[in-house]
């Protein structure tokens, strides 16, 4: 097996889906009875598209992501990652996945972290160390390569998590929280470095989070979702070019979109006097 | 390093603080014990509440020390020390060999019961139960069996036998440690594994072995305590020659009229221990990368 080549021709984007799922639901069994975690969910991805799934706790934002990462299957419903089902798809690491843990191997450096994926799938040695140096560089860590996980910050492991999700070239990204557990300025500076990362790979990204600013300085589209049962209640398209600057942050428009993100997860018109 | 410092400190107070209670309660207390309900002309009878405090019984540190140097049975016999460290060393060679044994049992079990759940529920008692068996009981009867093997023109020396009743001892912590250990990984992590479509194998050697060093090691020290422990006991048990617990039983017997002697195997038991435990130790450091804690976010 060998790496892929870079990915994201501009022709590729109008024709190919990266993610497409029709009336999608997912019900797990309790004892004291079922839970209706997802239903109805009807999205699609398209390659090289920025989405970001927003809303409050149980929602099922986080289900819907390991749906399409086949870490759990589907009650009900159709799920194509790429055209296949999402179990081929993982099969295929047609994406590359970071959680709000960062999860790195604390026995591994930081290089042996990048690398374990590309072990895994049984890459030469020599590839393999050209891809390590590559990401590293990618995601600013070249001189940080022989640490351990525990001799970085919270954000520099999450970079780790990032690089590691991009070793294999997918065409695919699910992130999970991946910057929920940072403070705030390591989180917007991973967020201008994710949409770089994003913008140099072409790979389609699907973001869960629960922070509205966040949710509109990444995303071409944002998926707003809501509670008992988890569902889709809204999609907004974004529409701020392709360029995310520190600037776009003090924009009225940035202000705007984060406004109607915010009236569509309370379901109505917020009032400026209750905003915090 | 200060507190390394002070660990090393404390040690030595330990050992001390021992020394000054034996040699203090040898100063202060009854030279022939104290028994309350004795009956006259009756040896033995009565209940000592107080142990007898004279040369015979506890003889001074610095006689015990003295002893070592003193040839073993008079004439032009070595040392004391000579021959108590061949026997340690033998001893140590058998436990080692037992602790081999053991800890690759314990770690088929362990791996066996992490994968296949019915395993677990299925050896699991039997592994506990099989810790009650007293090992007095089972030594012997375990030589006759090997004593037996010896039909196919390999004989089963003495010795082996005494290394599996060291397994029998060693393999209970490791195989108890290795199940915990294969099971430490975060749902994290067995997820990432998943993603990359890692199968059961690559999932054992690249994440589950190395998470489970942590509670691996402390297992290993146990086992080779364990390990020397019934070497000890089992040399006794079968009454092979050469070890440590044969010598101790023997100069034991003579104690009536050397007793300092006993002392000398005794410490050579103790440095035993002492040496299986720093050989693991050493293990420990060569693994320290398995033992560093990622610092969450």
């Amino acid at each position: 097996m060998t790496l892929r080549e870079p990915q994201g021709k501009p022709t590729d984007k109008t024709t190919e889906l990266a993610v497409r799922a029709a009336d999608l639901g997912k019900i797990f069994a309790h004892k004291t009875g079922d839970v209706v975690a997802l239903t109805g969910v009807d999205l699609t991805v398209e390659a090289g598209e920025f989405v970001s799934l927003i809303g409050p706790s149980g929602c099922g934002k986080s289900t819907l992501l390991r749906l399409i990462a086949d870490l759990d299957p589907a009650t009900s419903g159709e799920l194509e990652v790429f055209g296949k089902s999402a179990h081929q798809a993982r099969l295929d690491q047609d994406y590359g996945i970071a959680f709000q843990q960062a999860g790195l191997l604390p026995w591994r450096t930081v290089a042996g972290n990048i690398d374990l994926p590309l072990q895994l799938h049984g890459i030469s040695r020599t590839e393999r160390a050209a891809r390590v140096a590559e990401l590293a560089e990618l995601v600013g860590l070249t001189e940080f390569i022989n640490s351990y996980p525990d001799q970085l910050s919270g954000g520099m492991q999450q970079r780790v998590a990032i690089a590691r999700a991009l070793a294999e070239r997918p065409r695919l990204l699910l992130m999970d929280e991946p910057f929920g557990a940072l403070d705030e300025m390591t989180r917007e500076y991973l967020q201008s470095e994710l949409t770089r990362i994003a913008a140099e790979t072409g790979a389609a990204v699907v973001f869960v989070t629960h922070s509205i600013p966040e949710a509109v300085f990444l995303s071409d589209r944002v998926v707003v979702m809501s509670p008992r049962p988890g569902r889709i209640t809204d999609i907004l398209t974004i529409e701020l070019g392709d360029a995310r600057t520190e600037a776009l942050r003090e924009s009225p428009e940035y202000f705007e979109r984060v406004t109607a993100v915010r009236e569509a997860l309370h379901g109505s018109p917020v009032e400026r006097a209750n905003e915090r | 390093m200060t507190k390394r410092a002070a660990s090393i400190l404390w040690g030595i107070l330990g050992v001390l603080a021992v020394m000054v209670a034996w040699e203090l309660y040898k100063f202060l207390g009854p030279a022939e014990g104290f028994v309350v309900g004795a009956i006259e002309g009756e040896t033995g009878s009565g209940v000592m509440l107080l142990p007898r405090t004279n040369d015979r019984a506890m003889p001074h540190l610095w006689e015990m020390g003295a002893r070592l140097f003193q040839s073993t049975s008079g004439g032009d016999t070595p040392p004391l020390f000579v021959p108590v460290i061949t026997a340690a060393l033998t001893t140590l060679g058998i436990a080692a060999v037992g602790w081999l044994i053991g800890v690759a049992v314990g770690m088929v079990l362990g791996v066996i019961m992490q994968r296949f759940r019915l395993a677990e529920w299925g050896l699991l008692p039997w592994i506990v139960v099989s810790q009650t068996v007293p090992l007095i009981a089972f030594a012997p009867l375990l030589a006759s069996i090997g004593s037996q093997i010896d039909r196919g023109g390999f004989p089963w020396p003495q010795w082996l036998s005494v290394a599996v009743i060291a397994s029998y001892l060693a393999f209970f912590p490791v195989a108890i440690g290795v199940l915990r250990g294969l099971e430490a990984p975060d749902r994290n992590h067995l997820d990432l594994m998943r993603t990359y479509a890692a199968g059961y194998w690559a999932t054992l050697f690249r994440l589950r072995l190395p998470a489970s060093v942590p509670h691996l090691l402390p297992a290993l020290r146990l086992a080779a305590a364990s390990a020397v422990l019934g070497a000890v006991v089992a040399e006794v048990s079968i009454g092979m020659r050469g070890g440590i617990g044969r010598m101790l039983i023997q100069l034991a017997g003579q104690a009536s009229s050397d007793p300092a002697a006993p002392w000398g195997p005794t410490f050579g038991a103790i440095a035993l221990g002492l040496v299986a435990a720093g050989a693991v130790a050493l293990l420990g450091f060569g693994l320290k990368n398995y033992r560093r804690g990622e610092a969450t976010a």
